[in-house]
């Protein structure tokens, strides 16, 4: 469709992109039990409160469901709190409404992966990125090889000051010097492949 | 009674202290545990993070295998057990992504029948062991080791009603029966910053610090733990605290098997307490005995 004058946007209009992000997300929202508590959210902070990393973050736990709500996700996805999460579930055991924030954040992290809303030499993904693909390689983490891709991406300079920690690993028998695979890494790889296929199936409506 | 055995990435490298100790505990107990035929890696917080399907499928694979063998897991890695147990509650409650996993697990004749129950050694140690039946089978007594124990974010946290989240008692009471004395430790459920420490090393410091402070100021020997990261977090980095903060702290972090282990008679090299990084002398709880 062509953009016409009946596209423009109009006060209280979401953008396109706004829009495709939006339902994707409460598509994605659903799959976690208990989800779409939410919509239950009372904006008392508790979350906020209770966060260990709160302090380094631009935008709150709180302000998340608050930006959520005033259809704003894309702020969201370019903040830098999603990323700082550590995932420890304080907020989710503390809310008073049971809302699921740190599945919640889950969700908004590979939503922004997916549409590659982030800096590009930025830590988490380099690091989630180099563990998927040892794990699509291996079947398994290695976490020698996982630091060395991380830093290779992020900062290489980095992986001197790594050095010393190694060697005292190794000593201590602490360290793998080669990788293992799997042994059946030719089922795993099938596996792989069909659950990619069945990652982008949007199931119909339940009635 | 036996348990299917899942060891994970971890305690196969920087966790290998866990996977001896382990071991060694419960065979000590007359319990076995029997590897999961060929297990692949649980796919942690990253792949979670990156592609919700696909992270469950490779999740699922494990607990397809060990279903076989109709025994419960024993996964002792806090983030595998929080991943696998995740994976088992999502699949249990969400019929659409069921049959999305199953679809991928048929392509090599596997299926998911949700007849697995995922469990933390910790809890199987307390629950169906009993704290009771360790401590009378326990050779030697802690000799009022000063313990701080920290169980971090993941097996006490989300709620699976396994022990408070915010004040658990489950080692607290395992160490007491073994002759440990427990400090006072309110930051036992605090998160030491898991993957910040490499992400963003200044946040994971700071907490790690925090951690590592409130333990010394407790007056304790060393911290015992459940979780692989938290452990090397808490180990590995004491110089760089120190450095950082200006602080002064080396204090031992092992995993709570290794000391439960050595209650019940286990040498050092059984237990792989010499991959210590801080050297703990257990000879030094013995001499306390002897007053």
């Amino acid at each position: 469709m062509t953009k016409g004058k009946a596209d423009q946007i109009l006060p209280g209009m979401l953008n396109e992109k706004e829009r495709e992000l939006r339902n994707s997300f409460l598509l994605q929202i659903k799959n976690i039990p208990g989800g779409e508590s939410i919509k239950k959210c009372i904006q008392c902070g508790t979350c906020t409160a209770t966060c260990p990393v709160s302090y380094t973050m631009d935008i709150t736990p709180r302000e998340i469901i608050a930006l959520f709500r005033a259809k704003d996700i894309d702020t969201i996805l370019s903040s830098r709190t999603i990323w700082i999460c550590a995932s420890c579930y304080s907020c989710t055991v503390r809310c008073p409404q049971g809302v699921k924030v740190t599945d919640i954040i889950y969700t908004l992290k590979r939503l922004a992966i997916e549409n590659e809303i982030f800096p590009k030499k930025f830590p988490v993904y380099a690091l989630s990125n180099s563990f998927v693909w040892f794990v699509n390689h291996l079947g398994l983490s290695y976490e020698p090889g996982l630091l060395v891709a991380y830093y290779l991406r992020t900062n290489p300079f980095k992986l001197l000051g790594m050095i010393p920690l190694f060697l005292k690993l190794a000593k201590n028998g602490r360290i793998g010097f080669f990788p293992r695979k799997i042994k059946n890494k030719k089922n795993f790889s099938k596996i792989l492949k069909e659950a990619e296929i069945v990652e982008n199936i949007i199931p119909m409506q339940e009635s | 009674m036996n348990y299917s055995y899942y060891p994970g990435c971890s305690l196969e490298a920087s966790a290998k202290g866990y996977d001896e100790s382990v071991k060694y505990v419960f065979s000590k107990l007359g319990h076995e545990l029997i590897e999961i035929d060929d297990w692949n890696c649980c796919g942690a917080t990253y792949y979670m993070a990156t592609k919700e399907t696909i992270s469950l499928v490779i999740s699922a694979r494990n607990l397809a295998i060990a279903e076989k063998k109709g025994l419960d897991i024993i996964a002792p890695c806090s983030s595998c057990y929080t991943i696998l147990y995740k994976t088992n509650h999502i699949l249990k409650n969400n019929r659409i992504l069921r049959e999305k996993v199953n679809q991928a697990l048929r392509k090599v004749g596997l299926e998911y029948h949700l007849n697995v129950e995922v469990r933390h050694p910790l809890e199987v140690l307390v629950n169906d062991v009993g704290i009771e039946t360790i401590a009378s089978k326990a050779k030697k007594s802690l000799g009022g080791l000063k313990i701080a124990q920290y169980y971090g974010c993941q097996i006490v946290r989300p709620e699976r009603g396994l022990d408070d989240k915010d004040d658990p008692q489950m080692m607290d009471n395992l160490c007491k029966a073994l002759g440990a004395e427990n400090v006072y430790f309110p930051m036992k459920t605090q998160c030491c910053g898991g993957m910040l420490m490499t992400t963003y090393p200044d946040v994971g410091l700071g907490l790690n610090k925090k951690l590592l402070e409130c333990a010394k100021e407790n007056g304790a020997d060393i911290i015992i733990t459940t979780c692989p990261l938290c452990q090397i977090n808490l180990e590995a980095y004491q110089n760089k605290i120190n450095k950082k903060f200006k602080t002064d702290i080396k204090i031992p972090v092992l995993f709570f098997t290794q000391i439960v282990g050595y209650a019940l008679g286990g040498t050092p090299r059984e237990l792989g307490l010499q991959r210590s990084l801080i050297p703990f002398d257990p000879e030094k709880i013995s001499r306390e005995e002897l007053r």
